[in-house]
């Protein structure tokens, strides 16, 4: 350790890495990042893979383990092919949520790129993963690795057994349903004798709730209530594929264990989808505090920190609206600027930074409100509580009112009138919620056809999609058996807006 | 920190996902593979680009319409507007990027790279060689001796010590034989306990005696163990192609048409070379004189004089006899021509063809290349003289094309399985 540990140590410009020189790093790094900046880590396991491997990670939504799907091929050829032609290039490495934290980095990155590889997944969003709420209550680490190669192996023998063609046609039907497959909010916990009770209550409401669904409607009978369905159904449901699972009376349980296998990765991801920002502004934050802290110590020399500056700020490059490189908000750039804006607000803040934040301005601990924050947020209220004007100047943000037909109209822009409305846009802009429509089943139809129906609810008149809408319906369709029906009503007037329907094709399931 | 080294993993981890996307979306890549062949002259060796777009390659999902109700945007860099500006539509870059406009709606596109073997593959899908069989398959000559295991009995030459000695040796563990320097060792022994007195030598002495019985009746090599390797008859099968390229070089062909033939015999050959461990191509050329040529002389050289068929068949006969015995090789012959010949020699090609070449020929491609404004003209000498061998039954197939998008399907007619019946138009 002793030597691993030794003064002596430098990474120069471009320099080649070893194995050795990997743990020489880590080992210099990790008295920092856990003893002076307080961060709280997963077991780190380091994988050093190639170009190939690193396009094959990315194709299979950056699992290690993934069964398989011809979209995974179809985005391996469209990765390789920009790759090829050089219109892109690889991430240096991909970092998965699992306990130990495994990291992938590729072979032909030098010494101090391995380095900065290191300090950003294996220290910053390792520590991201272990102690954002969100993934603490949704994502169980040490599981996700050997859930995969269960769902691996599972879908392997089903194609074995029922059919490559069957169990594709299973899967591209629950990946049409996959944003729709994850709980927002969190299914009760409850007591061993509570499960109990329930489990006998659930096996005797399912019998009567197949009964009530298969029963030959009479004239005799009353038409159930709307109220009294949604009850026996569970109703209303946002995860379409936790009910399809559940409910839909013709799948074979082997097709109700692919829909949980989907359902459960769609969970898994769920808390990563939002919070890009925050993890990654985390990232490259602890990245360039631990790259500078080795430089400090000498452990860097001038040359290899020109090579980590040049890395670190194309990596934080945000190009403005007008500049033909825009793509959109970089979220390393607006993460690592939020960031760095906190530690500053802490540490030196100015008259407006104590109006604005008087909880935290001047508090002298910039790493506790950094992992305070990094804790219990997400992007959505991250951005709600702690944007500040400051990085509003810094962006020179503005957000604009867009009709779909007249002018667009410049509404805020950073100035004192600006500043709130653009923290509730930005906020806005981040939300899940808003950005992906709610679709919920509200009620089957059993006194004819079995028909399932959903709504979506439009909020500021903003529609799905009308041919992915139909398309996806069709899949739901061939999930449930029977027809389904899909209304867009307005959140505000109650007004039906557009309807859709669809059966399922027979012969599909 | 643990440190894992994963690249000498086995490649390919994405082959099957691969293959499934291929199958998914055949039609499509079928459609372009087979346009960019009429396209483009099918390259030697390189990956081929095909450009796909498809409906069956959709991964839909309920997205909102990036378009329908108000939406506000954000973005980053403004240096010129207040609040209440209006920004024109019209102007490129004014926000209308900041939403990510583009997602959903539109039919994705997108090309990739196939290898020389899917290509091939999906290029040539479904078809197949007509008379696979050798005609004369069942002759003696076509058999070889091949290894076929052991056998207890046989020719000293043949006997096998490797398993012989490993027979002998498991039985010789099995009836637990004393080894030589056991006994040496119980010898010793016993001379010890002899010349010390020992009491114990008696027995010694008779654990020896048992020893040298028991290494006596038990033989080191027993005609059990013998074992012969066995040789058996079997069939063997050519694996080998020859594929004769006949062409008319005569002044009437053109470039253009040369080049006709060209596309064709290099579909032949890619379609032959799948087949075949071994395919050989020999170039003939003809005016009224006919000659063997290497590749590039035979499409680009020019040459004058009149033109001779028969004497492009004798000289592939010629060489069949001289290198490619009928029992080790099948034999494919393509031959293209602008359908002129002398009127004297019909009658003799014809009879070349029918005696000599068409039976022992696999298959046999005539193909008449015409002008492309040539189409309607009337068939040709040549052309009726071979009709009445196809109408015949010999195993010789025709077809006339004048434009280069017409080769892939003549080929494809004339190798899927069905149109066999009709192959002679």
């Amino acid at each position: 350790m002793s030597a691993i540990l030794s003064d002596d140590f430098r990474i120069r410009a471009h320099q080649e890495w070893s194995f050795y020189d990997l743990h020489r790093v880590f080992e210099r790094l990790r008295p920092i990042a856990e003893g002076e900046f307080g961060l709280d880590l997963y077991p780190v396991q380091l994988e050093v893979i190639s170009a190939e491997q690193m396009l094959d990670a990315y194709s299979s939504i950056g699992l290690p383990l993934m069964y398989r799907h011809w979209s995974f091929g179809k985005r391996f050829a469209r990765e390789e092919a920009l790759y090829r032609q050089g219109y892109a290039s690889l991430a240096y490495e991909i970092v998965i949520n699992s306990n130990p934290c495994l990291v992938y980095v590729m072979e032909d990155n030098s010494l101090l790129m391995q380095s900065l590889v290191i300090a950003h997944a294996a220290f910053g969003h390792n520590h991201f993963f272990k102690n954002n709420a969100l993934f603490r209550q949704w994502t169980d680490a040490s599981a996700i690795i050997p859930y995969m190669e269960f769902a691996k192996n599972y879908i392997a023998k089903c194609e074995e057994r029922h059919g490559e063609e069957a169990v594709e046609r299973i899967l591209d039907a629950a990946h049409a349903l996959m944003t729709h497959g994850v709980d927002r909010c969190p299914r009760k916990k409850i007591s061993l004798s509570e499960e109990e009770q329930q489990e006998r209550e659930r096996v005797m409401e399912e019998q009567r709730m197949l009964e009530t669904l298969w029963g030959i409607p009479s004239r005799k009978r009353p038409p159930s209530a709307r109220a009294e369905r949604q009850r026996l159904f569970g109703l209303p449901e946002e995860n379409i594929l936790y009910f399809l699972e559940k409910k839909a009376p013709l799948l074979k349980p082997w097709q109700r264990e692919i829909l949980r296998i989907v359902r459960n990765i769609a969970q898994y991801f769920y808390p990563q989808r939002q919070t890009r920002l925050m993890n990654e502004g985390c990232a490259t934050y602890v990245h360039y505090m631990l790259m500078n802290r080795l430089y400090e110590q000498g452990a860097v020399d001038e040359g290899a920190m020109l090579e980590f500056l040049h890395a670190h700020s194309s990596v934080i490059a945000q190009p403005g609206y007008d500049h033909p490189g825009f793509s959109g908000i970089n979220v390393y750039a607006l993460g690592f600027g939020m960031m760095r804006d906190l530690a500053r607000i802490a540490t030196t803040p100015t008259a407006e930074d104590r109006a604005w934040f008087p909880d935290i301005a001047g508090s002298g601990d910039p790493w506790g409100v950094l992992r305070e924050a990094w804790a219990n947020h997400r992007d959505e209220s991250f951005i709600r509580q702690y944007l500040s004007p400051e990085v509003i100047r810094h962006f020179r943000l503005f957000s604009i009112e867009d009709d779909g037909e007249s002018d667009y109209v410049v509404e805020a822009i950073h100035d004192e009138q600006g500043y709130e409305t653009l923290r509730w846009r930005l906020a806005d802009h981040f939300d899940l919620a808003r950005n992906e429509p709610q679709i919920e089943i509200v009620d089957v139809d059993l006194d004819g056809d079995r028909c399932l129906e959903l709504e979506h609810r439009v909020i500021e008149g903003r529609m799905l999609d009308e041919r992915n809408a139909k398309l996806a319906l069709g899949h739901l369709a061939d999930l449930w058996g029977y027809e389904v029906r899909l209304a867009e009503v307005d959140a505000e007037s109650e007004r039906v807006l557009r309807r859709y329907d669809a059966g399922p094709r027979r012969s599909r399931m | 920190m643990n440190i894992i080294d994963r690249r000498l993993n086995p490649r390919g981890k994405n082959l099957p996902n691969r293959q499934r996307f291929i199958r998914r979306a055949k039609q499509q890549i079928l459609e372009s593979v087979r346009e960019a062949s009429s396209r483009e002259s099918l390259r030697e060796d390189g990956d081929s680009r095909v450009n796909i777009r498809g409906d069956s390659l959709e991964e839909p999902q309920f997205r909102l319409s990036p378009r329908a109700g108000t939406r506000f945007h954000i973005a980053p860099g403004n240096k010129r507007y207040v609040a209440g500006d209006r920004i024109p539509r019209e102007e490129s870059g004014g926000g209308g990027g900041a939403g990510g406009a583009g997602e959903g709606g539109e039919v994705e596109s997108f090309e990739f790279a196939l290898d020389r073997d899917e290509f091939i593959d999906l290029f040539l899908e479904d078809l197949e060689l007509p008379h696979l069989m050798k005609k004369d398959f069942q002759t003696d000559d076509q058999e070889k001796l091949e290894r076929a295991g052991y056998q207890r009995t046989g020719a000293a030459a043949n006997l096998d010590l490797r398993l012989t000695m490993r027979l002998s040796l498991a039985r010789r563990i099995a009836l637990h034989r004393p080894k030589a320097d056991e006994i040496a060792a119980l010898e010793a022994e016993l001379a010890r306990a002899e010349a010390a007195g020992d009491p114990a030598a008696a027995e010694v002495a008779a654990r020896l005696t048992r020893a040298r019985a028991r290494f006596g009746r038990i033989p080191f090599l027993d005609p059990l163990d013998l074992r012969y390797r066995r040789f058996a008859f079997v069939p063997k099968p050519a694996t080998s192609a020859v594929m004769f390229c006949l062409m008319d070089v005569s002044g009437s062909m053109t470039a253009a048409m040369k080049d006709l033939a060209k596309q064709f015999y290099r579909l032949l050959y890619l379609f032959l070379k799948r087949r075949y461990r071994k395919v050989e191509l020999v170039f003939i050329r003809h005016t009224h004189v006919a000659r063997e040529v290497d590749e590039e002389t035979f499409f680009h050289a020019t040459e004058s004089g009149g033109t001779i068929v028969s004497t492009a068949l004798r000289e592939m006969i010629r060489i069949m006899e001289e290198r490619y015995p009928v029992r080790d090789w099948n034999i494919y012959a393509a031959q293209a021509s602008d359908g002129d010949n002398m009127p004297v020699d019909n009658h003799q090609t014809v009879a070349l063809l029918r005696d000599q070449i068409l039976p022992l020929c696999q298959y046999y491609a005539y193909l008449e290349v015409r002008q492309e404004d040539d189409h309607l003209a009337g068939m040709s000498d040549l052309w009726r003289a071979y009709q009445r061998l196809a109408q015949d039954g010999y195993p010789i197939a025709m077809r006339r094309v004048s434009r280069r998008n017409q080769i892939y399907p003549v080929f494809r007619q004339l190798f899927s399985p069905k149109s066999e019946t009709e192959a002679t138009l």
